[in-house]
């Protein structure tokens, strides 16, 4: 039941990856690990202080970072590269493209600090791109767990499945209400509560903002089913598709562009295989700016309150 | 036959196969091809210990990247004639369903490439993963990078040349295809790359430099890197070659650097190149 779903203490993602990358460096000795003078933003200490020689600091080089990465990935160990999502992704688009993407290099493109509530530090570090870039790559997997707990099993997941993943997370603490001992099964949704009226698709920070608004939609008699989209590509489509045959309406919920997110992935989905009314719930082309998380979700229309507003749309177009 | 001959006459049959993939399909790169050609010759026929059973990791045995991939007909025709895949397979160059993209791609499985190359400025970073994997393996064996000298125009390049000193990766040497010209022209017209021997000195690399068409010097050259590398510091060498050598009128001239010879050029190229080891 939704009004169940609740939170004992709030921790970043950021540091389920760091805690999750000193257990995937124990589970396996191939794992290494590269970082662009980010350490301490990435939570990367943990690993470092346990693995010093499984550990290379490129400094502010990112591009190098990736191409030092996928030579690493060809001598047969398992790098996992740090730095903040904005510099993962759009300032090193090329060398993920051809030397990691089309050369099918098993590197793990570790990104912090993505979308609007990394905060204060404004819209050049807001990356809100991010998700689409690496979902048109050929055979990029995308990741965008939701709390502490899921980054942590994610980060551990992602050191056992071959290929290049891109694996998306964020700075500021947020609720942790996963349980702490999962198993992450990489393209897998999960569906947080069950419910009959309108399928709510959410990703990374906007699950637990989902998790709210359908505790107000729950309480005016609106039947939510709220299933947490992980992994943005390979999209779980046939839990798309069955929760959607079931409610007739859907909303989808992420801290990134309409342009190129997961609402247009679902979108996509269901107009080719069953036409439903969609709301999608997103930052509406547009860049962000300095502010507190709350505030800048609020203003740029990721609220709950927006969350709340567009299930009702959606409902109203059933 | 001396070593010397033999790979000289293997060199003028990596020739031939340069003038024939790139004039089958009215593409391809032949100008830095025919001037690095000696120098491939040498790594693959002399110089490197490697495996033509392929295997990607390269696990115990020396692997080579080309940063520079456009110069794909010499990269294909040393791994074929040193029996990575089969040296017919030289006639799908460019065409439709090949293994053999216009640069370099592991994506059809090509035996002897790692990574693509095309994109430039990538090739010293990913050498440098190589080797630093090398070295956690505890594989003493070397790691070799190519790049054009126009590509170190690149920004990344500077990134990994700094690395490289840094960490004190000596177990990777870098080769400088140094024959001054670019796509639009010389080196020194389009972007000066000015003092290279004191750009690389100064990022704390030792420097060496060779003749890329005498083999004598590539071979010993190439020694000696492997042997200053005890110094702790990374080595480069800048290699002198022209552009389009073994064939005159495409020598010394940016001209032939993307451009395929017609039917006629072909007939007057092959003539200056003899077929030692037989045509595919």
């Amino acid at each position: 039941m939704i009004q169940e779903i609740t939170f004992t203490e709030k921790k970043a993602t950021r540091d389920g990856f760091g805690e999750g990358l000193l257990e995937a460096g124990k589970r396996n000795p191939e794992v290494v690990a590269l970082c662009a003078d980010l350490i301490g933003s990435l939570k990367m200490q943990h690993f470092i202080k346990e693995f010093p020689d499984r550990f290379f600091q490129v400094g502010i080089a990112e591009a190098n970072m990736m191409g030092i990465a996928a030579g690493l990935a060809i001598g047969g160990k398992i790098p996992f590269t740090g730095t903040f999502a904005n510099f993962s992704t759009g300032r090193v688009y090329d060398q993920i493209r051809q030397s990691i993407a089309y050369s099918h290099k098993n590197v793990k493109i570790c990104a912090s600090h993505a979308g609007l509530t990394l905060g204060e530090d404004g819209a050049t570090h807001q990356i809100l791109e991010d998700l689409g870039m690496m979902k048109m790559l050929p055979g990029m997997t995308v990741i965008n767990p939701c709390d502490y707990n899921q980054t942590k099993a994610a980060t551990i997941a992602i050191a056992n499945h071959k290929g290049p993943v891109y694996l998306r997370f964020g700075r500021p603490s947020w609720p942790v209400f996963m349980p702490a001992d999962q198993e992450f099964e990489i393209g897998k949704a999960i569906t947080l509560a069950k419910g009959n009226d309108i399928s709510i698709f959410a990703t990374g920070h906007m699950v637990w903002q989902s998790v709210e608004a359908a505790k107000i939609l729950d309480k005016e008699g609106i039947s939510v089913e709220l299933i947490n989209i992980h992994t943005i590509k390979p999209l779980d489509e046939q839990a798309v598709l069955s929760s959607v045959a079931k409610t007739k309406c859907a909303l989808t919920a992420e801290e990134h562009q309409v342009n190129g997110g997961l609402g247009e992935s679902i979108a996509s989905l269901l107009s080719r295989n069953n036409p439903a009314p969609v709301e999608i719930v997103a930052v509406n082309d547009s860049f962000g700016e300095s502010g507190k998380p709350d505030q800048l979700l609020d203003k740029y229309g990721l609220g709950v309150a927006d969350i709340v507003a567009a299930a009702r749309r959606a409902l109203a177009r059933k | 036959m001396t070593e010397t001959t033999k790979l000289k006459n293997i060199a003028s049959q990596v020739r031939r196969d340069i003038i024939r993939q790139t004039h089958a399909v009215s593409s391809g790169h032949p100008g830095g091809s025919l001037g690095c050609t000696d120098f491939l010759t040498a790594m693959y026929f002399h110089i490197m210990d490697h495996n033509p059973d392929f295997k990607m990791e390269g696990k115990n045995e020396d692997v080579f990247f080309l940063s520079n991939g456009h110069i794909s007909p010499v990269f294909y025709s040393v791994l074929a004639r040193s029996g990575y895949f089969p040296i017919e397979e030289l006639a799908t160059f460019r065409k439709l369903n090949s293994r053999l993209q216009g640069h370099p791609a592991t994506h059809e499985k090509l035996p002897g490439i790692r990574v693509a190359s095309g994109s430039l400025g990538q090739g010293i970073s990913v050498a440098l993963g190589t080797a630093l994997s090398k070295r956690l393996y505890k594989d003493d064996k070397f790691v070799y990078v190519l790049t054009g000298d126009g590509e170190l125009q690149e920004g990344q390049v500077w990134e990994a040349i700094m690395f490289a000193a840094h960490h004190k990766v000596t177990n990777m040497i870098a080769i400088v295809d140094w024959n001054g010209q670019q796509i639009d022209g010389p080196n020194d017209e389009v972007m000066s790359l000015g003092d290279l021997p004191g750009k690389w000195e100064s990022f704390g690399w030792n420097v060496l430099t060779m003749d890329g068409h005498n083999f004598e010097d590539i071979i010993s050259t190439m020694q000696t890197a492997k042997e200053k590398s005890v110094e702790g510091k990374p080595v480069v060498v800048l290699m002198k070659t022209d552009m389009g050598k073994g064939v005159d009128f495409m020598e010394g001239t940016h001209a032939w650097h993307g451009k395929a010879p017609n039917d006629e050029q072909k007939e007057i190229a092959l003539a200056q190149l003899e077929e030692t080891l037989g045509d595919y």
